[in-house]
C-alpha cells in the first residue's frame, strides 16, 4: 500500500514537472499576448488594460499556479485565433479523441494479445517466417496511408461514413459517428498491433525458457498448465507496461490520423494550432496529451504491483 | 529400482554424443551420487530420466526404467503422469528455479494440484506437512510468502518439499547444494540423509564436488565425456581410485596444505594487482577485480 | 549452431533497402521529367511506360516527383538519427560508465521527456522552432531521439563497464575517453544496428507524418509525406498517386526493418 502511495506522488509530480515545462517553453516564445491579442495598433492603455485583465501584471509562479489551476477550473485563457476561451474550444474535442483512442486501444488488445500468444507457440518454421514478415509489414505501413485508403474503400466506396463530415456523438447520426472513428482507430492500430505482437512473441517465448518452466514440467504440468499457471502471469508485467506506452503513442496517431478522417479532436485543434502559433491552445493541448500519458504509466505501474509481488517493495534499495 | 542401459543421447548441433552409452542402476531406498566436471554428461542423464530432454533436439536410444516402466520412451502423457508423482526433481538454483510470481505454499502443492484430487484445504494441509518435514520453520505462514521473501537455503528447502510431497519413489537433485553457502550447504545435506532414512527415499545425487558426495552417498559413480569411467562403493573409490580420470579428481580436492598454498599464491596475486594498479594512470581506478579470484574454493572442480 | 547461414530477414531487407537506394541515386543526379513541369495535357494519366507512376493533377511526373520527395525524406531521416544516435551514444556512454549523479540527473530527464509521446514532443519542439522549414524539421526530431539512443546505449555501456578485458584496459593506463570509445564503443555495435534500423523508420515516419500534416517539409521542397496530403485531396481522380507515393514509404520502413530484424537475431546468435 505504501508504494501505491509513492506512485501516485511520483506521478503528481512528474505531472507538475511536465506542465512547468510546457508552460515555460510556450511563455518564452509567445511573446506579449496581450498584443497579439489586440493587433499592432492597439493604443498603450488599452494594451495596459488587457495586460492586467489577462493576469500579465503577476509574477511568473502566480501566473504558472493559476494557469494550472485552469485544468480545474476550466480557464485557460484566451485562443489568439479563435478569439474565445481555451477551454470551450478544447472541451468537446477531448471526448471526441478519447473515445477514438478507447476504441482503438480495445481492438489492439483484442487483436494482438491472441496473436501474439500464437506467435509465440509457432516462432519457427515457416509460420515465424510469415508473422515476422507480417509484423514488419504492419510496422512500416504509416497510419495516414492507410487512413487514406480506408476514408477512400470504406468511407466514399463503401458509404460507411463520410471522411471530413463526422456528424457527432451527441448528434442524431450517433452510430455513425462511432462507425466513423472505429475506421480511423483502426488505422491507429494496425501498426501498434504489429508491435504489440512482437513484443509479446519476444517475452512469452522468453519466459518459456526460464527455469521455472522446467520445474513445473518437472511436476507433471502439460504445455497447457504451464502456460496458463506460470509463463502467463509472469508475462502480464511487461505487457502491462508495454500497453501503457501504447497508449502514449495512440495519443500520437490520432493526431495524424484526425487530419485524415477529418474528425475535429483535440489531434487537429492541435495541428491547427501550431500552424496558427496559437500558443496557449497549443499549451493546453500538450500539458492535457501528456497528463493522459502520465496517468496511463501510473495506472500501469500499480497494476504491475498488483501482479508482482517484487514490485510492491517500493524504492529505497 | 531405477535401471539405466546403455543410455545414447546426441544433440543434433554437437558433434560428440553428450552420453555414449551408460548403464546404471538406483537400488531402492540408496543414495547415488554422480560425479564428473561440467560436460561430462551427468545433467543430461538427470534430465533424460527427468523427462526434461528436449525430444526434437536431440536422438536417443538404450532404456531407462523405472519400477519397470520405461521413461525413455514414453508417450508424453504416460511422462506426465510420472512427473512429480514417481519422480522429484531439484535443480540447482532456487531462485530461479521458482515461478517468482507464484506463492511458495502453491509451487509446494502444484504436484497435488496435477496428481490429485484433493481439494485446496487438504491440498493446503498436505503442503505444510511437507513443509515441515524439510524443516522450515513455520510453514503455515511461510506458505503465503513469495519466493523473493525467503533466503536461498529456505528456497531450497521449499523446492525439496514440492519435490516430496506426493512421496515419489525417486528424488533427482541436480547440483542442489552448489548455488548455497557453505553452511546451508551442511544442513541441506543433512536433511537430505534424514529424508532418505526416515522417509526412505532414493536418490540420486548429481554434483562436481567430490567432497559433498562423499558425505552423502554410499556409492557413487563417475562420469567422463559421456561416459562411467568407475563405479562402486564411495569409501572404496576414495581410498584405491582405478581410473586415472578418478584419481586427477581426488587429487584435486584441496587438503589443508594444499589450501594453504592457494591462499599464499591468492596474497601474492593480490598483491600485484594492487601494485599494477597503482602503477596505472591516474584516471582509472583500481576495481574489485580480485574478487573474481575469491570465488574457487571449497574442492570444486568446475 | 549453422553459422555462416545467411540471415534471410537481413538479406531480403538489403534488397528492398538497396531497390530504394538505387532509386534515390538514379534521382540524384536524372529524373524523367523535371518534378515540377506541368503539362496540362497530361493531367490524371494512370501508370504508363511513359509516367512510371502517372501524372497528377497539374500533369506532373510523379514517378520523378517520388524521387527527389524520396531523397528529402531520406536525407531528413539520416540527418535525424545522425543527432540522435551521436548526442544519444555520448549521453548513454558518459551516464553508463560514470554513473553517479550525472546519470540520475539526466536520466530522470529521460524519463520527463518520454512523458510525452515521440510525435507530440517533435510537435511541441517544430512549433517552437517554427513549422514548415526542413532545417527546424531536422532538429525537432534529431532532438526527439536523443534519450531513446541515450537509454538503450547506457544499457550497453553500464553493462561492459566491469567487464574483464576493460578492468584490464584501466589497468594498463587507458584514460577514460580511450577506454570508452577504442574499447567499448566497438563493443555496443550489437546495441548500436538494430537500435539505428528502428531509430530511422521511426524518423520516415515521423517526418512523413508531419509534413503530411503541413508542419514539416512544405513545398518547393518535395517529400514523401506531403505529396500523401497532396494525394488524398485528388484520391477519386487518381488512386495511383496515393498508392504509389505510399509504397514508396512503405518499401523504405519494410526494408530498414528487416534489415534491423536480421541484425538482431544475427547477434542473438553470436551470443
Amino acid at each position: 500500500m505504501k508504494s501505491a502511495a509513492k506512485r501516485a506522488g511520483l506521478c503528481i509530480v512528474t505531472m507538475l514537472i511536465v506542465s512547468f515545462l510546457a508552460y515555460a517553453a510556450f511563455a518564452l516564445i509567445s511573446g506579449d499576448p496581450a498584443q497579439t491579442l489586440l493587433g499592432t495598433d492597439a493604443t498603450p492603455e488599452r494594451l495596459e488594460q488587457m495586460r492586467h485583465q489577462l493576469g500579465l501584471d503577476q509574477p511568473f509562479m502566480v501566473r504558472y499556479l493559476k494557469w494550472l489551476l485552469g485544468f480545474f477550473t476550466g480557464d485557460l485563457g484566451i485562443s489568439y485565433s479563435y478569439r474565445q476561451t481555451v477551454w470551450s474550444l478544447i472541451a468537446p474535442k477531448i471526448e471526441v479523441t478519447l473515445c477514438m483512442a478507447l476504441i482503438s486501444f480495445v481492438v489492439i488488445v483484442a487483436i494482438s494479445i491472441p496473436a501474439g500468444i500464437l506467435a509465440a507457440q509457432r516462432s519457427n518454421g515457416k509460420s515465424g517466417l510469415l508473422s515476422t514478415g507480417l509484423i514488419q509489414l504492419g510496422m512500416a505501413v504509416p497510419p495516414f496511408f492507410t487512413g487514406i485508403l480506408v476514408s477512400w474503400g470504406c468511407g466514399i466506396v463503401m458509404k460507411w461514413f463520410t471522411p471530413g463530415d463526422f456528424p457527432g456523438l451527441h448528434s442524431a447520426k450517433a452510430a455513425t459517428a462511432l462507425r466513423h472513428l472505429f475506421f480511423a482507430a483502426v488505422c491507429i492500430a494496425i501498426p501498434r498491433i504489429a508491435m504489440t505482437v512482437r513484443m509479446l512473441r519476444s517475452t512469452v517465448i522468453g519466459e518459456m525458457n526460464r527455469s521455472y518452466v522446467r520445474t513445473a514440467i518437472s511436476r507433471g504440468n502439460d504445455r497447457r498448465g504451464v502456460f496458463l499457471r506460470h509463463v502467463l502471469k509472469n508475462s502480464l508485467v511487461p505487457t502491462v507496461t508495454f500497453l501503457a506506452q501504447t497508449m502514449a503513442e495512440i495519443v500520437g496517431g490520432s493526431i495524424v490520423v484526425e487530419q485524415v478522417f477529418g474528425i475535429p479532436g483535440i489531434g487537429r485543434l492541435l495541428v491547427a494550432s501550431i500552424s496558427n502559433r496559437d500558443y496557449p491552445v497549443v499549451q493546453a493541448l500538450v500539458v492535457i496529451m501528456a497528463f493522459w500519458v502520465v496517468l496511463a504509466g501510473t495506472a500501469a505501474d500499480l497494476i504491475n504491483q498488483r501482479i508482482d509481488p517484487r514490485l510492491r517493495l517500493g524504492g529505497g534499495e | 529400482m531405477l535401471e539405466i542401459r546403455d543410455l545414447h543421447v546426441q544433440f543434433h548441433n554437437r558433434d560428440r554424443e553428450a552420453v555414449a552409452g551408460i548403464s546404471l542402476t538406483i537400488r531402492d531406498g540408496e543414495i547415488l551420487g554422480l560425479v564428473g566436471e561440467s560436460g561430462s554428461g551427468k545433467t543430461v542423464t538427470a534430465m533424460s530420466i527427468a523427462g526434461l530432454l528436449p525430444r526434437k533436439q536431440c536422438d536417443y536410444q538404450g532404456d531407462i526404467l523405472l519400477d519397470g516402466d520405461d521413461l525413455l520412451h514414453a508417450q508424453r502423457a504416460l511422462l506426465r503422469q510420472m512427473h512429480g508423482k514417481k519422480i522429484g526433481v531439484v535443480f540447482q538454483d532456487p531462485m530461479s528455479a521458482m515461478d517468482p510470481l507464484m506463492k511458495v505454499g502453491e509451487q509446494v502443492a502444484e504436484v497435488l494440484r496435477i496428481h490429485t484430487d484433493m481439494d485446496a484445504a487438504q491440498r493446503r494441509a498436505e503442503a505444510v506437512r511437507a513443509m515441515a518435514l524439510v524443516e522450515l520453520q513455520d510453514p503455515e505462514s511461510l506458505y503465503d510468502k513469495y519466493p523473493h521473501e525467503l533466503s536461498g537455503g529456505m528456497q531450497q528447502r521449499a523446492m525439496i518439499a514440492s519435490a516430496i510431497v506426493i512421496r515419489p519413489s525417486l528424488l533427482l537433485l541436480d547440483e542442489p547444494t552448489t548455488a548455497l553457502d557453505v553452511t546451508i550447504q551442511a544442513q541441506i545435506l543433512e536433511l537430505l540423509k534424514k529424508l532418505n532414512r526416515e522417509e526412505h527415499i532414493s536418490m540420486l545425487f548429481i554434483s562436481h564436488n567430490l567432497n559433498v558426495v562423499r558425505k552423502l552417498c554410499a556409492r557413487v559413480a563417475v562420469m567422463q565425456r559421456g561416459l562411467i569411467v568407475e563405479e562402486g562403493e564411495t569409501e572404496k573409490i576414495f581410498r584405491h581410485p582405478q581410473h586415472p580420470y578418478t584419481k586427477h579428481l581426488i587429487e584435486a580436492i584441496p587438503t589443508r596444505e594444499s589450501a594453504r598454498r592457494v591462499k599464499g599464491e591468492r596474497r601474492a596475486k593480490k598483491a600485484a594487482e594492487a601494485t599494477a594498479a597503482a602503477k596505472a594512470a591516474q584516471g582509472a581506478a583500481p576495481s574489485a577485480s580480485a574478487a573474481s579470484a575469491e570465488t574457487r574454493e571449497e574442492g570444486g572442480i568446475r | 549452431m549453422k553459422k555462416n547461414k545467411i540471415n534471410g530477414y537481413l538479406l531480403a531487407g538489403l534488397i528492398l533497402f538497396g531497390i530504394f537506394l538505387v532509386m534515390m541515386i538514379i534521382g540524384l543526379f536524372y529524373t524523367p521529367y523535371s518534378p515540377t513541369a506541368m503539362s496540362s495535357a497530361e493531367k490524371f494519366q494512370g501508370p504508363s511506360a511513359a509516367h512510371l507512376f502517372g501524372t497528377d493533377n497539374f500533369g506532373r511526373d510523379i514517378f520523378s516527383r517520388a524521387l527527389k520527395g524520396g531523397i528529402t525524406t531520406f536525407g531528413i531521416a539520416l540527418a535525424t538519427i545522425a543527432i540522435g544516435a551521436a548526442a544519444g551514444t555520448l549521453i548513454g556512454a558518459v551516464t553508463g560508465y560514470f554513473g553517479g549523479i550525472v546519470d540520475d540527473v539526466l536520466m530522470r530527464l529521460n524519463d520527463a521527456l518520454t512523458a510525452f509521446p515521440s510525435f507530440l514532443l517533435a510537435l511541441v519542439i517544430i512549433s517552437i522552432v517554427g513549422p514548415g522549414k526542413k532545417y527546424n524539421v531536422i532538429l525537432a526530431l534529431g532532438i526527439v531521439f536523443i534519450p531513446s539512443f541515450a537509454r538503450v546505449m547506457r544499457t550497453a555501456f553500464a553493462s561492459l563497464r566491469d567487464v574483464n578485458y576493460i578492468t584490464s584496459a584501466k589497468l594498463m593506463g587507458a584514460g577514460s575517453p580511450r577506454i570508452l570509445f577504442v574499447h567499448m564503443l566497438p563493443n555496443t555495435v550489437h546495441t548500436l544496428l538494430p537500435a539505428l534500423t528502428i531509430g530511422f523508420n521511426n524518423a520516415v515516419l515521423a517526418e512523413a507524418s508531419m509534413s503530411f500534416l503541413g508542419i514539416g517539409v512544405t513545398p518547393p521542397d518535395a517529400s514523401l509525406g506531403y505529396m500523401l496530403s497532396e494525394a488524398q485531396s485528388m484520391f477519386g481522380r487518381a488512386p495511383w498517386y496515393a498508392l504509389c507515393t505510399g509504397m514508396m514509404i512503405v518499401l523504405l520502413v519494410f526494408g530498414v526493418g528487416l534489415i534491423g530484424e536480421g541484425l538482431q537475431r544475427q547477434s542473438r546468435e553470436v551470443a
